[in-house]
Parts: C-alpha cells; structure tokens; sequence
C-alpha cells in the first residue's frame, strides 16, 4: 500500500487539537456525559475505553459533532463549529444501496468536489483498498469484513485529519479484525488522529498510544498507554482491567 | 348475437381504431397524473418525513385518509373548482383531458406523498447519523434517500398507477365520457355494458386486466431483482 494522497488536506489549516472543557451531554433528565475536559492532540492514538454504558460511544459522537454539547464547549483549533476535515467509522456502517464506487464518490460530492477529481480519489481509493474488482458491486452485498473495509476507505477517501471510530471491530471475524488494525495503524502513521472505542483489551494495547477511561459518564482516567496498562490509578480501571484478565 | 368474448377477442385482434384511441386517452391520462403525482409527491412526501413542526401530525393523517378519497367525491371536488361558476371556470377545462389528469393527480397524490414518507422515514432512522457524518444536512439527504428508497417507492408509483386506471367515479364526472374525446377505458365500460353493447366492454376489461396484471408483474420482479442485485 502506498501512500497515494496529494497535499490536499495540508492546505486546509490544522483543525486539532480539539479541546472539550467540561463537556456533559444531559438528555430527557438524564446526565449521559458529564464534566469531561480533555485535549485530542495532533498525531495521536487515543483510544476510548470503559465498560457498556459508560458514555464511549456518546463520547465519540460528542466530538464529531453529531450531538452538541449541553454543557461546556467543544472547540477545534481552526475555530469552527464542525469542521469538514474529519470523519467517523461506525460499529455497523451504513452503506449507500449503490455500486462500492459510488459509496466512495458520495462524500467526495458533498465536499463540493469536481467531477473529474471525484473519479481520481475513488480510483486511488479503490485501488489502495484492494477494492478495484468489486467497484462495481451493490456495497450492501459486500461480506461483513468488505462493508467495513469500504467504510474505512470511505472515511479515508474525504481527507480526514482525524477520525473517529466507535468499536469498529466488533462485528467482525478475528482475520477481518486483523486487516482493519492494520489499516488503523496505517492511517495512524499518515498522520491521521485517530479516536477509537473499544471493549477488546487485546485490541486496545496493540494499538493505544494513549487511553482515556470514561466511568458513568465521567473521564476518570487519561493518560499514556504504557502508564494506563501498567499502574491504573483508578479502582474503576484496575477493576477493568482485571476483569480482561479473569476471562 | 355472437358471444361478447368473440367480439372482444375480434376487436382487439383487428386493432379496432376506436378502441386504441379509448385505450391511448386511458395511458395518457393516468400516465401524465402519475407523473405529476410523483414530481410533487416524492419531494414532499420526503419533506414531510424529515421536517418536524407543529401539526406535523395532523398533515399525515390528512394524507393517510386521502388515500381512501372516493373517486366520485375526488371528481366532485375537481367538478366544483372547474365548473363555469368555479373559481377556475373561466380556464374552461371542464369535460377535456386535462381536468381527468387533474382528477386522477388528486386521487394518487396522497398514495404517493404517504407511501414516500413511510419509506423515507424508516430509511432516515437507519442513515440519518452515518449521512451528517458523511456531510449531508436534511435538504441533501431529500435526494439520497428518495434514490436509496426507489425499489419500495416504484411499488407505491404503482398502485397509484393502477388506482388512476381502474377508476371510474372522477374522470365520469369530470371528463364527461364524450367519444373520441374524454372516453376512457372505464368510462367505456360502463357505458357500453348499460347499452348491451357487451363486446367493447368485455374487450376494454380485458385490456385493463391485462395491464394489471402486466404492472404487478413487472413490480415484483423489479423488487425481487432489485433485493438480489442491490441488497
């Protein structure tokens, strides 16, 4: 795989670090997210863990800007409100009923893209996720580890500098889950910021640089991998953490 | 007399002129009220399934309940608006084509706007967070999902279709039935059955059944195409 991609997301200015300063999300009388102040830094890997419910999919969804805070602020470094230059790989992705090729172009279109560099980003795009000879296949007919295959391709083609992904491995087959790490380290190495859930502790260590650990709604923890892994500071953490090793 | 069906089967097999000109004026009818119906109604049908405002309700039962508008009370409705003493007497449209076309687009109007909201919505609780990731507000999701939705949406294209063709109540009163000009395939049979003339009748019927049964054919492979090839 090489690396393909013109300067075109570099001409745009640097979009991160996103800053959250007491960022809470309360729906119907419900606090779901509450007071969490942190800074996603350029370059990074972060990855988002806690236990089902704790708010790491609110969270992610926060900072893409799905949902808007109702507490506290979330600000980019360029200063707007949701900037174009990031995109987000669901847990089950949802694909257009059209051909592969057209899912790719469907993004580049909203950018406001020209036709003629619309078909040169799909054409890079297919060709770099070995997804050329099936351009022309109905997306949604795609096995389970080549839907999300598309969505990573997908994510890619619109230029991101970071990307969000909420447990994007946890529909898939181990071999599946193998290519679409890879493909998350490669980005990484890009260049791209990458803010990922997960529940698969394995998963988490081989591809953390840094954890944040939402309990209940709250970031109780947030610091290196290495750290994290080694000496949590928090009893919700090591609890976590011991349970991985219980199973 | 020869049997009703010999006539029919003669009539239909010679291609009789006054036949083809009842069953073009049919085609063209409803052909144009279903296009009309749908350049309204997929857009709005979609508004309707993405916007949220007060009475929102209120308009889907509106729409709902139109789909059952009897076509006698429809052509009423068109009667009394095109009439000489209507308010839009003076155009003159009453007892032509195009007041049955107007006729008709209120009879599949509902079909389309309620069917296209029901299927756009479902489709909007299933794309609407991958879609604003991806970039597209409401108004530029309107488009993509009216063509996500286009294997369920031509069903409803179809039984407004087939509404506007089996009808007899709006384009009688409307149209007036008059030969070589407002006669339709319904019009016809009614007429001619009350005079005896049960050849024509019989052989209009045919015709429409046929192209019943043709269209839900053609609407079931589609679909049935459509999910293999498509998913």
């Amino acid at each position: 795989m090489t690396d393909t991609r013109d300067p075109l997301c570099s001409a745009d200015a640097p979009i991160l670090p996103l800053s959250l300063k007491g960022a809470g999300y309360t729906v119907a009388g419900q606090t779901l997210l509450q007071d969490i102040t942190l800074r996603i830094e350029a370059g990074r890997r972060l990855i988002v863990m806690g236990a089902n419910g704790a708010g790491k999919s609110l969270f992610l969804r926060l900072c893409h800007g799905l949902i808007a805070p109702t507490a506290g602020h979330c600000d980019w470094a360029n200063g707007a409100a949701r900037p174009q230059a990031q995109a987000m790989v669901f847990q089950r992705p949802v694909l257009l009923r059209r051909s592969v090729a057209a899912n790719l172009e469907y993004p580049l279109t909203l950018m406001g893209l020209a036709r003629a560099a619309r078909r040169e980003t799909v054409e890079q795009t297919l060709e770099r996720f070995g997804l050329s000879a099936l351009a022309n296949r109905p997306a949604r007919l795609l096995s389970g580890g080549e839907q999300q295959r598309l969505a990573l391709a997908r994510a890619w083609a619109m230029r991101p500098q970071v990307l969000f992904l909420d447990e994007p491995c946890s529909a898939l087959d181990p071999s599946a889950t193998r290519i679409i790490e890879a493909m998350v380290a490669q980005f990484s190495e890009e260049g791209i910021t990458i803010v990922m859930t997960t529940h698969n502790l394995g998963q988490a260590r081989r591809l953390a640089e840094q954890v944040a650990f939402l309990h209940r709604g709250r970031l109780i923890e947030h610091c290196s991998a290495a750290k994290f892994f080694a000496v949590p500071e928090t009893p919700e953490a090591r609890a976590f953490l011991a349970g991985d090793l219980i199973w | 007399m020869d049997s009703p069906f010999a006539t029919a089967l003669s009539l239909i097999a010679s291609g009789d002129a006054a036949l083809m000109q009842i069953i073009g004026l049919s085609l063209r009818v409803t052909l144009t009220a279903v296009l009309i119906a749908c350049a309204v109604g997929l857009p709005l049908g979609a508004a309707l399934a993405l916007a949220r405002f007060a009475g929102r309700g209120v308009v889907i039962v509106a729409f709902n309940a139109l789909m059952g508008l009897p076509p006698v009370v429809a052509g009423l409705l068109v009667y009394l608006m095109l009439s000489r003493s209507g308010p839009f007497g003076a155009l003159a449209l009453l007892f032509t084509p195009t007041a049955m076309i107007i006729a008709q687009t209120l009879l599949i109007l509902p079909i389309v706007v309620s069917l296209t909201r029901s299927v756009v919505e479902d489709l909007w609780a299933e794309y609407r967070e991958q879609l604003r990731s991806l970039g597209a507000g409401r108004l530029r999701a309107v488009p993509t999902l009216l063509w996500d939705g286009r294997v369920s949406l031509l069903t409803g294209v179809l039984a407004g279709f087939g509404r506007a063709s089996a009808e007899v109540g709006a384009v009688l009163i409307v149209g007036g039935n008059i030969a070589g000009h407002t006669r339709t395939m319904t019009t016809a049979i009614t007429l001619e059955t009350a005079r005896g003339q049960l050849g024509l009748a019989v052989a209009l019927g045919i015709i429409l059944m046929v192209l019943t049964l043709t269209l839900n054919a053609a609407a079931w492979w589609a679909g049935q195409w459509a999910r293999e090839r498509l998913g």
